[in-house]
């Protein structure tokens, strides 16, 4: 019949094209995962044996090479508080606001591309943008708050677009039945919507909270501290901070070989905060998704 | 002369015993029609005949499909030669987002063909084949989305006939579209029959009865009844097919 | 009561809900604010003065004129549209040597005077010193006072912000650095990015890609300075080593960074991209005896063709962007990168190693923010193109 019969071998080729294609695919992905395991290996490996009791209780000695890095543990841990303090109501109202009111088309359009906008402006433009706003023209100066509220802004469009994400993977029909009983609108969202999304927004949190841990630029010129060995009092304070540490002692501390240990064990402790968050939020997720298909 | 002789067949989808126990033989062609009401595993079994559940994960199949003879679940069997002598319409039309030309070129290319004059009267030939020629032979460059539902549908038709398959497999393929379009479809199969064995499967009655030389009564995984549409929807044997084919459920 | 904080509640969802649109206006408005000062500013340092003799037709000299004269790249006034005459260069600092300490007085009080009458008497002299030493019947030709021009910021060709007597601020090389640097990058991540994304979208079973996904994940969570950390401790020595190299530290060691640093935020696009494809449309390309493969590049990959490009926008938007991994390992040298083989300095490398050492309100600062305003134009552009691209998608 027609030529499509007689071109035999035509079958063995496609399939041999798809071989070498996919084997090509797989080898690639397989080394992007090697690429992930080589990096933490490494700063596992070297960063091990710097890790003490000493080294995440003391403040830096010797001009930073040597002692341990409790301030800049601390200081992280004050502007992650701070931040979600500020970027989590605001966050997830907005997503409320996004998924639960908006109803015109325009807005919610330009709402989420403005947020799009707001994701993609570089970390440093916020650590301009922070410092000259709440350093310079609201005169915080270099500070916790200045620093929690430019980390804030920048973590806003990961929580709006989380918390958006699910509560719109919640089915309507719980709304109008929690509507048909008279509950308000309000009501239904406190009562109804939100406890079925707080999973999936716990989750955006988290990972919000792993990357606001690790942000250098934006708190460069807002409140990151060099050195300093005593902890901050209040929040007007500058603070060390992990990421800066880091950054500090190995480009530009007294003696870069020498604190080299140091920075190894500093990136150390900020990658088990980000396998942690991870982790985390992995658990959390399948956690709820098990319960979810057991009701 | 049999063309499709399926033995014994089940099929699981994960624990869900899908297909249960279903022997069949379809002859050379001839049309066959598949009833039954939603889940009872009529699309389910057609999909075996060309091996499109072998892309959802967790499937088992215990039994035996051959064609022309072949058991087309053989570990020697290729799973793309064996699609292309069984043509596929789905139930929704599915165009791809390619011109109307090259949606019927399509089958050809991957198939190695690059004769273009060959390529060229194929796809005037099965478009006239469908009825479709005089519709679109001013827009072949243009999207197959420009095209109406029941446009599309017999453009998919098209291309399934375009690589000269054997057999034909319908699935429920004018469920989306209007009467008219429907009726077109059907008057189309009636046609093909002469030149191709073909399995529909359909929620219609008077489709089944309009179309088919065979029907299949399909409950709950089971093959309930087969034989001549004439003898199922006048006088079945089984008062299950009784109670669907005159409409007291399903 | 209850009605009124329903209202109220209500009201907060609707100011939250404008916060990023907000934000952006802000950062806008201050970003613009500090940068608009620039053009505002004299080129040469304020508080001090470049002066030619009075016969001398030269009016005005660009900064990157007054650094060759300076740097005596540029020793003859006809190179800068004067006379054919030799230039003498005289700096405050160079006075000792034409005048003795008792002539200049114990408390400098003859300074004006005697500068005055060093550039009255040297026809071919140009004069740098501070303001305050200018007499008041000076007799000399005062040149500086010309503001910073956008053509020179934005044509050119040099930065050197620290350089006196006239620092140059010219955007040019480290708008090339940043280009070079996230085009390298996105070379370098572009194939393993989509063949990753195939390769989770397509081709891996549901087991692999539950354990893909959290690595992918993990690798955007990593902190870009652990990033720029590791490409100093490991890749820049490996540059260096393997391709003999004076230096690791080149635009070279960024693209890999930055590549690997950009490959989540491809693979999950793309990925994302490709599951739109509807499974009818797959099974029909099967069903006529596609292998997979030629159902991938013949219809998933063109139907999705818009969400990959909007991937590759993004990969492209987050690299020009970042700053602490880039600024570790480029060696921040601030010339006209010719090969991707030596060190660069990017946009926000530059910002974020400058501004702690920059005097809030100079020139230079006000240049930082300008830089700043660049770069966050030329993502807000990006974004916008995503935008553009996605809403052109057809359906």
């Amino acid at each position: 019949m027609a030529p499509i019969q007689k071109l035999g071998n035509i079958d063995q080729k496609k399939r041999a094209s798809q071989k070498i294609a996919f084997g090509f695919f797989s080898f690639l992905s397989y080394l992007v995962v090697a690429i992930l395991f080589v990096i933490l290996g490494f700063i596992i490996l070297k960063g091990a044996s710097v890790i003490s009791w000493e080294f995440l209780t003391e403040a830096p000695k010797n001009g930073m090479t040597s002692g341990g890095i409790f301030p800049a543990i601390v200081g992280t841990i004050y502007l992650v508080i701070g931040s979600s303090l500020i970027s989590f109501p605001i966050g997830i109202m907005s997503g409320i606001y996004m998924n639960e009111y908006a109803t015109n088309g325009k807005i919610i359009r330009f709402i989420r591309v403005m947020t799009n906008n707001l994701s993609g402006v570089p970390s440093v433009v916020f650590g301009l943008f922070g410092m000259s706003l709440f350093v310079s023209t609201l005169g915080w100066g270099d500070s916790i708050i200045a620093g929690s509220f430019t980390l804030a802004l920048m973590s806003l469009p990961l929580i709006i677009r989380t918390t958006e994400e699910a509560l719109k993977s919640i089915d309507d029909s719980f709304r109008h039945g929690s509507l048909a009983l008279g509950a308000t609108k309000l009501q239904t969202i406190r009562r109804v919507v939100l406890p079925m999304a707080f999973p999936n927004i716990i989750t955006g949190l988290i990972l919000s909270i792993g990357r606001v841990s690790g942000e250098t630029a934006p708190i460069l010129f807002t409140v990151a501290a060099y050195f300093l060995p005593q902890l901050p009092q209040s929040i007007f304070d500058q603070c060390m901070a992990l990421p800066y540490h880091l950054y500090v002692i190995s480009t530009s501390g007294t003696d870069i070989e020498a604190s080299r240990g140091m920075a190894y064990g500093t990136a150390l402790v900020l990658i088990v905060i980000v396998l942690l968050v991870n982790l985390l939020a992995n658990a959390l997720r399948n956690y709820f998704a098990k319960k979810v298909k057991m009701n | 002369m049999i063309k499709i002789d399926a033995k014994n067949v089940n099929f699981y989808y994960g624990d869900f015993h899908a297909l249960k126990n279903i022997t069949m033989e379809i002859e050379a062609n001839t049309s066959v029609a598949f009833i039954g009401p939603s889940g009872c595993g009529k699309s389910t079994f057609l999909r075996l005949f060309n091996r499109m559940n072998d892309l959802i994960p967790g499937t088992r199949l215990e039994g035996e499909i051959r064609i022309d003879g072949r058991d087309i679940y053989d570990k020697s069997e290729k799973v793309d030669r064996l699609r292309k002598n069984v043509g596929m319409v789905f139930q929704k039309p599915n165009p791809f987002p390619k011109s109307i030309y090259e949606n019927v070129a399509y089958g050809l290319r991957v198939n190695g063909i690059k004769d273009e004059t060959y390529i060229e009267e194929t796809v005037v030939k099965t478009l006239k084949q469908v009825v479709l020629w005089d519709e679109v032979k001013d827009k072949l460059k243009e999207s197959a989305f420009a095209l109406s539902g029941g446009q599309q549908q017999r453009l998919c038709i098209a291309r399934a006939l375009a690589i000269s398959p054997s057999i034909l497999l319908m699935d429920e393929p004018t469920s989306a579209l209007d009467p008219i379009s429907t009726s077109k479809i059907e008057d189309l199969v009636h046609e093909l029959k002469n030149d191709y064995t073909i399995v529909i499967v359909t929620h219609n009655m008077q489709q089944a009865a309009r179309v088919s030389d065979k029907t299949g009564y399909f409950y709950l995984g089971e093959l309930i009844e087969y034989d001549n549409t004439r003898k199922i929807f006048t006088n079945p044997e089984k008062e299950s097919t009784q109670n669907y084919i005159t409409g007291r459920f399903g | 009561m209850r009605k009124f904080i329903e209202k109220l509640v209500e009201g907060g969802f609707l100011i939250s809900g404008s916060v990023s649109s907000f934000t952006i206006l802000l950062i806008i408005i201050f970003l613009f604010k500090e940068a608009s000062g620039l053009f505002n500013s004299p080129e040469v340092e304020e508080g001090y003065v470049l002066a030619v003799n009075r016969e001398n037709p030269v009016e005005h000299l660009t900064p990157e004129e007054i650094m060759d004269v300076f740097d005596e790249n540029i020793t003859n006034w006809k190179e800068v549209g004067g006379k054919d005459q030799q230039i003498l260069v005289f700096r405050f600092s160079d006075l000792p040597n034409y005048y003795s300490e008792a002539e200049l007085g114990d408390e400098f009080q003859h300074v004006p005077e005697k500068i005055s009458e060093l550039v009255s008497k040297e026809p071919g002299i140009v004069a740098f010193f501070p303001e305050q030493y200018k007499a008041t019947d000076f007799q000399g030709k005062v040149i500086s006072g010309a503001k910073i021009t956008p053509s020179e910021f934005f044509g050119g060709m040099k930065w050197y912000p620290t350089s006196t007597p006239v620092p140059i601020f010219g955007l040019v090389p480290l708008l090339l650095g940043t280009l070079l640097v996230s085009i390298g990058a996105i070379a370098l991540s572009l194939p393993f990015g989509l063949a990753v994304a195939i390769y989770m979208a397509e081709i891996a079973n549901a087991r692999t890609r539950n354990f893909l996904k959290p690595i992918i994940e993990l690798l955007a969570g990593i902190p870009s300075v652990v990033y720029g950390f590791f490409g100093l401790v490991v890749i820049v020595p490996l540059i260096q080593q393997a391709l003999d190299l004076p230096v690791g530290e080149t635009a070279f060691a960024g693209s890999v960074v930055l590549a690997i640093m950009a490959l989540p935020t491809i693979i999950t696009v793309a990925e994302d991209a490709m599951r739109t494809t509807p499974r009818a449309m797959k099974e029909a390309s099967l069903a006529l005896g596609a292998t997979q493969w030629q159902t991938i590049y013949k219809v998933i990959i063109p139907y999705s063709i818009s969400g990959i490009t909007s991937a590759v926008v993004l990969g492209i938007g987050r690299a020009i962007g970042e700053t602490m991994a880039v600024l570790m390992v480029t060696g921040n040298a601030a010339v006209i990168p010719t090969s991707l083989f030596e060190p660069v300095r990017t946009i926000p490398a530059t910002i974020a190693a400058e501004l702690g050492e920059a005097p809030a309100g100079g020139a230079h600062y006000q240049a930082l923010f300008m830089l700043g305003a660049v770069l966050f134009l030329i993502t807000l552009l990006l974004s916008i193109l995503v935008e553009y691209i996605s809403s052109k998608r057809k359906i």
